[in-house]
């Protein structure tokens, strides 16, 4: 099966690769390379590396990290106990079904449950605290995010999570292994891919969040995503923006280098 | 393998029946054609029963598409693929597609109803003559307030206000390079449109001051958080105040003495446009008075039309916050098109200003 | 199986109420004669009247599922048919090139595929509108489904395979009888979170529509700077209403089948 000759189905792919991911690529590397009056020049290059964009890169990634760390955290456990629940495949769609309301309507809502009046603060009123701005906060902002990148996690930890041979978990409480032990020696490496493959797709998004940077962290968090959009879009330097993305894309090849499956072809 | 293809199965069949449904729903004809025009705006921007209207009177259909930002927008009538008839771009923007090439000439004999704008608002620095460019709806930036948050010390007709040690932690400015950073040059007593390296760092540095009392950087979604009391004090534009102040009495609207900008959407016509005839007397229907007192009424900003003023309720056109007096006037700027360098380097400055709120 | 302790049921009770608190707070707001998210004035259907009136933004609605149904489907075939490839590669370096390849449109920012898409389209003289849509859709949701399939596949016991063969399995055979229903719950996967991409996709369909095509997404941000109207909330609930009796029944039903075959054949 999995033989030279079985190549045929990269077809479709492949040329999906040379059209819309080599093209982009080769457009935004030469836009990189653009000033504003488009003659040819490097300074996109030197300006990344200005204090202003250092910053930037390092808050993206810790607050890509945070919310890869939370998500994972909350994304865990409930795939494992899906897994276990009676209709758990008709459990799963209800995770996927509230990603399919626009984003930005459930940003709104989102602004009026945090809100002072909104429900959660009426809610720790009656526990006597005073209300507060949740708003604007660090904390406001990876919970949205990690709330659009949790069915994200779920699904790929489910599926692995799904198919594990339950006898393996039997023989190892059998032997003596404590729940931890089991987890951490059975459970954790069988579904390792599927964590991976979660990680990767909230990872790497989170790296270039926009929008909910503005819409829910009211700009006090400024991401490398938000920095591209503004060069795009108000400031019409293309180049610096493709300069950002180029950077970008750039760091995503090291992150898939580092975290890349490296048991490679088990399936020969 | 069974499941799979039931499953492709019923994505095809259920795609085939939506696409009966939309085809027979669909009765406008297709883009391009002499009895269509198609129209680009900002969403809810427009009275939708006066596209009925045009089209009842003239028999032309109206494609209604709609953008959320003006580069945006001109980014998709450089590239073309796509034919656009009007566009309503702001007055930066119309200079800059201008000079872009993307427009094209008003025929000022096709537009009778033209003489019913206020010659104030005509004949302005990014469009001489009018050439290229008809005012749609206008306003300025200025500070909306509720009153009952803030202290009564604070009437912000200075923009020093904002500075007042009482607003620590509640100010919430727009998203806009051009708005804050003319903010900080006006508080100066400076142009808003000043390209000067010095006068920029010194807008930025007094911006930077403003640090502790700013809340958030935001755009429209400062709008629900201004009717639920939520934010007390925001850097916003007049339309969207009025529709602030529609849902919540309380607010307040103030453009501050030392000046500031003035604004205008118009509408213009993209070289992309392929019903010409059409798109002249789509502009014409809109300048009409009775439809512009209309379709001021449904989006509720300032309106040019001065023969529209007639038709409307006086407590509304006499409000001297959205129709301000020819003094305050005098010290409103329209943003100039500071071409591409000078705006980098007002985005710039708004960029270090942004990362340093923290 | 085991039943649920009640301490995991509480939590995932909680994660449900969490992933559905925003949603059932538009709905809620959708019966609001008020106007807006804010201050619930009184109960009233005229938001949804409103909809069924506007024939605009049904056509809209419609056109948004239709590209969202059939982009998925199209990206989950070149998709799993590309994973399924990757696999097969044995040069490590190869591989991970492909990989890394595969995972630049997720790293990319909306408007910088957008408006690369748009270059390339008008490039290439694509009249743009429903087909450039698709298009642009099946290419970004491309991604996510190989990411879900692949861990599938590299799951899959290999002897798994050799045993097909062994027994004089055809490659044809193995493709759909081992590999593909092994991968399945993958494949599914994928298409869900392809759906997704697209219903939620704004700046990249903003940049490659025109021609009076447009979809609810654009309809929603465009109308940011004036207010969004309750129409939208409503026209939300309805969608959620639909998916989920949509979603519920046909799992019973499928349930139902299958339960029924499996008796059969016992």
């Amino acid at each position: 099966m999995f033989n030279k000759a079985s190549k045929g189905p990269l077809f479709p792919y492949i040329i999906w690769i040379a059209l819309f991911v080599i093209a982009p690529i080769v457009l935004i590397v030469y836009y990189s390379m653009l000033d504003l009056n488009g003659n040819f020049t490097l300074a996109n290059y030197r300006n990344f590396f200005s204090p202003v964009y250092l910053k930037m890169t390092l808050t993206s990634f810790w607050y890509a990290f945070l919310i890869t760390l939370f998500t994972l955290l909350f994304a865990y456990p409930t795939a494992y106990l899906l897994t276990r629940t009676k209709h758990k495949h008709l459990w799963l769609m209800l995770i996927i079904i509230p990603s399919w309301i626009n984003l930005l309507l459930k940003t709104y809502a989102f602004i009026g449950i945090f809100g002072l009046y909104g429900p959660i603060n009426a809610f720790l009123e009656v526990f006597g605290l005073d209300p507060q701005q949740i708003l604007f906060t660090d904390f406001s902002f990876i919970f949205v995010s990690v709330y659009i990148f949790i069915p994200f996690m779920i699904i790929p930890i489910f599926n692995s999570l799904d198919k594990m041979n339950p006898t393996l978990v039997y023989a190892a409480r059998d032997l003596g292994a404590s729940s931890f032990t089991t987890f951490r020696r059975v459970i954790f490496p069988l579904t390792i891919d599927g964590v991976k493959s979660g990680i990767q797709v909230t990872f790497i998004p989170a790296l270039s969040l926009f929008m909910i940077t503005r819409l829910i962290a009211g700009n006090q968090v400024i991401t490398l995503g938000t920095a591209i959009e503004q060069q795009f879009l108000v400031s019409q330097n293309w180049g610096m923006g493709s300069t950002i993305a180029v950077f970008l894309i750039i760091i995503m090849v090291i992150i898939m280098l580092l975290t890349g499956q490296k048991k490679g072809g088990r399936i020969q | 393998m069974k499941s799979l293809v039931q499953a492709t199965i019923a994505i095809l069949v259920v795609c085939a029946l939506l696409f009966f449904v939309v085809d027979r729903l669909q009765s406008a004809g297709s883009a391009g054609s002499t009895d269509t025009i198609t129209v680009y705006n900002w969403g809810e921007y427009i009275d939708p029963e006066l596209l009925d209207k045009f089209t009842e009177e003239t028999g032309i259909k109206v494609i209604y598409e709609t953008f959320d930002s003006n580069e945006a927008m001109m980014t998709k009538v450089e590239q073309g693929g796509s034919a656009y008839d009007v566009a309503a771009p702001s007055e930066y923007m119309v200079a800059m597609m201008r000079e872009k090439d993307l427009l094209l000439p008003i025929d000022h004999s096709k537009l009778p109803n033209l003489k019913n704008i206020d010659p104030y608002f005509l004949d302005l620095s990014f469009d001489p003559g009018n050439k290229y460019s008809v005012p749609y709806f206008w306003g300025t930036v200025g500070i909306v307030f509720n009153p009952g948050l803030v202290g009564d010390h604070l009437t912000f007709q200075s923009w020093e206000d904002l500075w007042d040690p009482s607003l620590q932690g509640k100010v919430f400015l727009v998203d806009g390079a051009r708005e804050v950073m003319g903010m900080g040059l006006n508080s100066l007593g400076e142009s808003l449109n000043a390209k000067d390296d010095e006068l920029l760092d010194l807008a930025t540095e007094k911006l930077t001051s403003l640090s502790p009392n700013i809340k958030a950087i935001i755009g429209d979604e400062i709008t629900p958080l201004m009717i639920n009391n939520e934010a007390s004090v925001a850097l916003t534009w007049s339309g969207q105040a009025a529709d602030m102040m529609w849902e919540n009495e309380e607010l307040d609207f103030a453009v501050p003495e030392e000046g500031s900008n003035l604004w205008f959407d118009n509408f213009v016509i993209p070289k992309t446009a392929a019903n010409i005839d059409g798109a002249h007397a789509f502009i014409n229907f809109m300048l009409d008075a009775e439809n512009s007192a209309q379709n001021n009424d449904y989006v509720g900003y300032s309106t040019p039309n001065a023969a529209a003023m007639e038709l409307m309720d006086p407590e509304v056109i006499e409000d001297e916050r959205f129709y301000p007096n020819e003094e305050l006037r005098e010290k409103l700027e329209v943003y100039e098109n500071l071409g591409p360098e000078w705006l980098g380097k007002y985005n710039e400055h708004f960029l270090e200003f942004k990362m340093d709120i923290r | 199986m085991k039943k649920l302790s009640t301490s995991s049921k509480v939590y995932l009770f909680l994660i449900f109420v969490v992933l559905y608190a925003p949603i059932f707070y538009l709905i809620f707001y959708s019966f609001n004669s008020g106007g807006s998210m804010h201050n619930f004035e009184s109960f009233t259907l005229e938001h949804y009247n409103a909809v069924f009136e506007d024939s605009r933004l049904i056509t809209i609605l419609i056109n948004t599922v239709i590209v969202a149904l059939l982009s998925g489907l199209i990206a989950t075939i070149i998709g799993t048919l590309g994973a399924i490839g990757i696999v097969s590669i044995k040069d490590k370096k190869m591989r991970k090139t492909l990989l890394s390849l595969n995972n630049v449109l997720i790293v990319s920012p909306d408007v910088v595929i957008g408006a690369s898409f748009l270059i390339l389209f008008t490039m290439i003289g694509v009249k743009l509108g429903f087909t450039s849509v698709l298009v642009s859709h099946v290419a970004f949701s491309v991604p996510i489904v190989v990411l879900m399939v692949l861990p599938k596949l590299l799951e899959m016991n290999t002897s798994l395979i050799d045993a097909a063969r062994d027994l004089g399995a055809s490659k044809r055979d193995v493709l759909t009888r081992v590999v593909l229903p092994y991968i399945q719950p993958g494949i599914f996967a994928g298409f869900f979170l392809a759906l997704t991409y697209s219903l939620d996709d704004f700046a990249v369909t903003f940049f490659v529509t025109g021609n009076g095509f447009s979809t609810l997404s654009i309809e929603i941000y465009s109308m940011a700077r004036t207010g969004i109207t309750l129409t939208v909330n409503a026209i939300s609930g309805l969608v959620f209403l639909v998916t989920i009796l949509v979603v519920i029944g046909y799992y019973f039903v499928t349930n139902r089948s299958k339960r029924v075959n499996e008796e059969v054949q016992r």
